[in-house]
């Protein structure tokens, strides 16, 4: 890879993610250093506008560390380094003009558990569209919080109980709450490491309904350590193993016949 | 390609019951596919030899086959249930349904010339008739035995080869069909042995459809991608006709 000149990897870059669909975010050789240990290298990955992404890999394979990379997460880590360029709508999202705190509205984050603020249902919606000045009246803040709860498909269970606790919620409805309190401040593209892995099968299919109907109209990356998830959900998948990207793909040729043989080993459990 | 899924048959699964589990399907497909390879050559020797007793077992034998195919059916859908398989092992799991139904249906091909035994007996097969339709076993036989041995070794390119040759079985049955039609205007006598043999060619040309089929599923559990050029085909009995003069 570091061979080819930057024009060509834009093009095997782009054809294959099939460059008539708009991509939304833009990786160029990003590494990622933790003091001296470099956990990312060199990773080159479009995030298509408006599909579903899948980050798989093994555990320590810096899927988690890339997805971070893409709202600047890791700019919270004590030395950590992040090297190269990452774009969204062909900004350099590292520039020095950016504002981080707008950046993570557009870029919005959940997470593996559930973290609602201790605080009603109400406030843990309307918390992020006050802090960015996106509401002020009344009744502008109940109607983004009746909007995002319905397009996190929460509205109707706790359309009656909005002063109660968040915390007071089953595990999926926190999960979903949470997906509400992202989607309030009307975010572009929305980031879940492994959203599911502390829910039930019931809560989690109720997510993943969710993650397809968001895909209308947000841009979606996911982790997952569930391949059968990853295969559910997204349009395209990467693949990632020891801090490298080893393929990326469309998700349904990805899990019937990969390309590269670690894919191939990780998705029929092989490996070891 | 065809290296990377020979590699990964080899290399073992995290969980090695799921590593058992594939292999008993592979073991009881090569099991399946021996019987079936017998029951075809048994049913041949049985109609040129009029063998009673052979042609008996050849349709019990075929018990044997159906028995095997409803095992790797439901131990193929246990197998997807509890593993959720993907890539390779799924594609091997689907690839083994598939043959099942193949060589069950070889099975019945089998069985339906042992049947025919009892009514071509004592009608004194013309020597050449049953040359021919010795000639066309064989071919099939050989294509049997081939895709069993390309499923054994996973092998895309001997598979390729089978879907190829399929060709041969098709130009020979061809101008066996024509042969009998002609033994038939001959003499009128002829016409229930040549029709009941005419039964049998078409059968042994269909188990040669079989084994091509067979091969397609394997040129797919290995590679992942459906072998693409459309198979030549030399069967043109469709078309043939035999004028009285």
């Amino acid at each position: 890879m570091n061979m080819m000149s930057e024009a060509a990897v834009e093009q095997a870059v782009n054809t294959k993610a099939g460059a008539t669909v708009p991509v939304k975010m833009k990786a160029r050789k990003v590494g990622v250093f933790y003091g001296d240990k470099q956990a990312l290298f060199d990773v080159d990955l479009d995030v298509r506008e408006k599909h579903v992404t899948a980050l798989i890999g093994p555990s320590g394979c810096g899927k988690s560390t890339f997805l971070r990379c893409l709202n600047r997460m890791n700019d919270t880590i004590d030395g950590c380094r992040v090297t190269g360029d990452i774009t969204m709508d062909s900004a350099n999202i590292y520039d020095p003009s950016v504002d981080v705190v707008e950046l993570r509205a557009s870029v919005g984050m959940v997470f593996q558990k559930p973290n609602p603020f201790p605080k009603t249902i109400y406030e843990n919606i309307v918390y992020g569209p006050k802090i960015h000045g996106l509401v002020s009246s009344k009744a502008e803040m109940d109607e983004v919080v009746e909007t995002s709860l319905r397009k996190a498909g929460l509205f109707e269970e706790v359309k009656d109980r909005l002063q109660e606790s968040g915390t007071g919620l089953s595990g999926g409805q926190q999960q979903r709450l949470c997906i509400a309190r992202a989607i309030a401040v009307s975010p572009e593209v929305i980031l879940m490491d492994e959203p599911c892995s502390a829910l039930d099968p019931i809560a989690t299919a109720k997510v993943e309904e969710l993650i397809d109907e968001l895909r209308e109209n947000y841009t979606i990356v996911i982790v997952t350590h569930s391949m059968q998830q990853a295969a559910r959900v997204s349009q395209r998948t990467a693949m990632f193993h020891l801090g490298n990207l080893v393929e990326e793909g469309a998700t349904d040729h990805m899990f019937t016949n990969p390309d590269d043989q670690r894919t191939q080993d990780y998705i029929t459990g092989r490996f070891g | 390609m065809p290296e990377e899924s020979k590699v990964s048959a080899a290399s073992a699964h995290t969980v090695s019951s799921y590593d058992e589990e594939l292999q008993y399907l592979v073991r009881r497909i090569s099991e399946m596919g021996g019987v079936a390879e017998r029951m075809v050559e048994q049913s041949v020797h049985a109609l040129v030899n009029s063998d009673h007793s052979l042609s008996q077992k050849v349709i019990s034998d075929d018990l044997l086959v159906d028995e095997a195919e409803r095992q790797i059916d439901e131990k193929a859908v246990l197998i997807i249930a509890r593993r959720q398989p993907m890539a390779s092992d799924l594609r091997d799991i689907i690839g083994s349904i598939r043959i099942a139904a193949d060589l069950e249906r070889i099975g019945d091909m089998a069985k339906n010339i042992a049947k025919r035994v009892i009514a071509v007996e004592g009608l004194g097969q013309p020597k050449k008739l049953v040359r021919g339709l010795e000639h066309l076993t064989e071919l099939a036989l050989n294509q049997l035995k081939d895709v069993l041995d390309a499923y054994s070794n996973r092998s895309p390119e001997a598979a390729s080869i089978v879907r190829e040759r399929d060709e041969e079985i098709d130009a020979i049955y061809t101008s066996l069909f024509r042969e009998l039609l002609t033994y038939m205007m001959e003499d009128p006598r002829n016409i229930t042995a040549c029709t009941h043999l005419l039964f049998c060619a078409k059968n042994i040309e269909r188990i040669g459809d079989h084994a091509t089929n067979i091969a397609e599923s394997i040129y797919y559990m290995t590679t992942g991608t459906q072998p693409d050029n459309e198979r030549p085909k030399d069967d043109e009995t469709a078309s043939v006709s035999v004028s009285a003069k």
